[in-house]
């Protein structure tokens, strides 16, 4: 009846509720996923319009990040290797921490900085112009083709950024080593193919499909749940980059824990 | 009398702490054309959303073509969708598709099998019907006010309904284009044989378009009837004042 959602009394405190309300909605919205995802009608299309804008889009900023990376750890790291006169070792140094973590974290924060951003303004926008609504009243699900969509289109893109990230970031690498040290390119790369292992690619190939599924769930929970005009959309964009880059870090953390407590077995 | 597709009874609906619908009851006929007016905020856009399943009363009956719409299921509220169409006050155009993509959103999910041919022939011909078949590959952000609103009640006809349901068809318009859009209204409902409900606070719009008007106020009907019925000899105070402004000032 008329006013009684705001009539009761908070649990704990108004914003400690409000906090719990929202986990649930977010763990409802991941489940609506989940149950959507395998369900048909598919939207193969769309979902490869989003690969494009997602991954295409997003190559000429990450292949300059990347490069700058690894031209600038390689800088980094010259002095403190050649104190020990091992600068010889610069290569597989770079490619251990390129390929286990800062390929992956470099591209999920630019991704979710790009990318989280603009699916939670797109999607803001939509629920307040009423573009969702008009999807609903005329027997689409636009849950469907917003969401779904987009989640793998993340999901699926970002490792393979990554996988180009880390490579254009040990082309800098390369080209820094070379011109100080004369490397060449073969034995440059025989030196990073030596230093990385499988577990070190396939550890950074699930956890970029998880920084995926975080960016876009995220970005577009946000942007769904927006509201209040165009402050709402500008919320809605600001804060799937905030939280996705917060979940990001723990996942990273997490996920290093699990790694290294496999690489101890 | 014709058939009734709309049946509504003591429908109750607040947000919060304020009340915005207090028991509103009230029928629509078939081919028939209903003005709801009111004040902005008084829940006329409530009213509609609530009938097409975007929102849920608190109590009360809302039934539609002889449906009760709170408890269909997910399947048969996208069935029973189709069969009506919900105008938007802002188009709601998708901003990311050109003029074909949005007619064909939802006439692709929803209707299976078609040719290339019928798609492009069924679009033309509505486009065609609301006067802008030259808009086909515009994008929305290229399209006046007006041609907007065209274009979002086109994509609302492309499924056959038979119910329309207009959100202030001429809020923010200028006076030509409203007049336009209000010919446009009962040409759908001539052509489609459309029954509607036009939610304004436009009066010269209600004056247009309407059968019969309903004036909300205080989250009830205060008045139904003709227009002539309910306005220039209105005893209600707020309801005189609607029409003096309306009609008296210009």
């Amino acid at each position: 009846m008329a006013g009684e959602a705001s009539d009761r009394k908070p649990f704990i405190s108004k914003k400690i509720d409000k906090f719990f309300k929202g986990l649930a909605d977010a763990w409802n919205f991941v489940k609506r996923f989940w149950q959507e995802v395998f369900l048909p009608p598919y939207e193969f299309k769309e979902v490869i319009h989003q690969c494009y804008r997602i991954g295409v889009e997003s190559l000429p900023l990450i292949s300059l990040t990347g490069f700058i990376v690894g031209i600038v750890f390689t800088n980094q790291s010259r002095p403190s290797l050649s104190e020990f006169g091992a600068t010889s070792w610069l290569p597989s140094l770079i490619s251990i921490a390129v390929v286990r973590a800062m390929g992956p974290l470099v591209t999920a924060l630019i991704a979710a900085g790009k990318v989280g951003s603009s699916i939670g303004a797109e999607i803001g926008s939509m629920k307040v112009t009423e573009q969702i609504d008009a999807m609903e009243v005329s027997a689409t699900n636009p849950f469907k083709f917003l969401v779904v969509t987009r989640v793998l289109a993340t999901t699926f893109m970002i490792p393979i950024l990554v996988m180009y990230t880390d490579f254009v970031a040990l082309i800098g690498s390369f080209l820094n080593v070379n011109a100080n040290e004369l490397v060449s390119l073969s034995t440059f790369f025989v030196q990073v193919f030596e230093s990385v292992s499988f577990l070190d690619i396939w550890s950074s190939v699930l956890k970029s499909l998880l920084f995926g599924f975080t960016i876009g769930i995220v970005g577009c929970y946000k942007g769904y749940n927006s509201s209040k005009g165009t402050e709402g959309v500008g919320r809605a964009a600001n804060s799937a980059v905030v939280i996705s880059m917060f979940l990001i870090f723990i996942e990273e953390l997490l996920a290093l824990q699990i790694v290294n407590a496999i690489r101890g077995m | 009398m014709s058939e009734r597709v709309v049946h509504i009874r003591n429908l109750h609906k607040s947000f919060g702490d304020l009340d915005v619908l207090k028991g509103v009851d009230l029928d629509l006929f078939r081919e028939e054309n209903v003005v709801v007016l009111g004040r902005s905020g008084t829940g006329k856009s409530v009213l509609i959303k609530i009938m097409v399943g975007l929102l849920r009363q608190d109590e009360g009956t809302m039934e539609v073509l002889g449906k009760e719409v709170s408890t269909l299921s997910k399947r048969d509220l996208n069935a029973f969708r189709l069969k009506i169409g919900f105008s938007f006050q802002n188009s709601a155009l998708y901003d990311s598709m050109t003029v074909r993509e949005n007619m064909e959103f939802p006439l692709v999910r929803n209707i299976k099998n078609l040719t290339k041919k019928e798609i492009t022939y069924r679009i033309e011909e509505l486009l065609d019907a609301v006067g802008l078949p030259q808009t086909i590959n515009q994008m929305p952000s290229e399209l006046s006010g007006g041609q907007k609103k065209r274009i979002g009640v086109a994509r609302t006809l492309i499924l056959n309904p038979e119910i329309m349901l207009y959100d202030e068809p001429t809020a923010g318009l200028d006076p030509i284009t409203c007049v336009e859009i209000n010919n446009l209204i009962n040409e759908v409902r001539e052509r489609y044989k459309t029954t509607s409900i036009v939610i304004t606070h436009d009066l010269t719009c209600a004056k247009m378009t309407g059968d019969r008007m309903a004036v909300l106020l205080d989250g009830q009907f205060r008045a139904e009837g003709t227009f002539d019925e309910v306005f220039p000899r209105a005893t209600d105070q707020r309801i005189k004042s609607f029409y003096d402004y309306n009609f008296t000032e210009t």
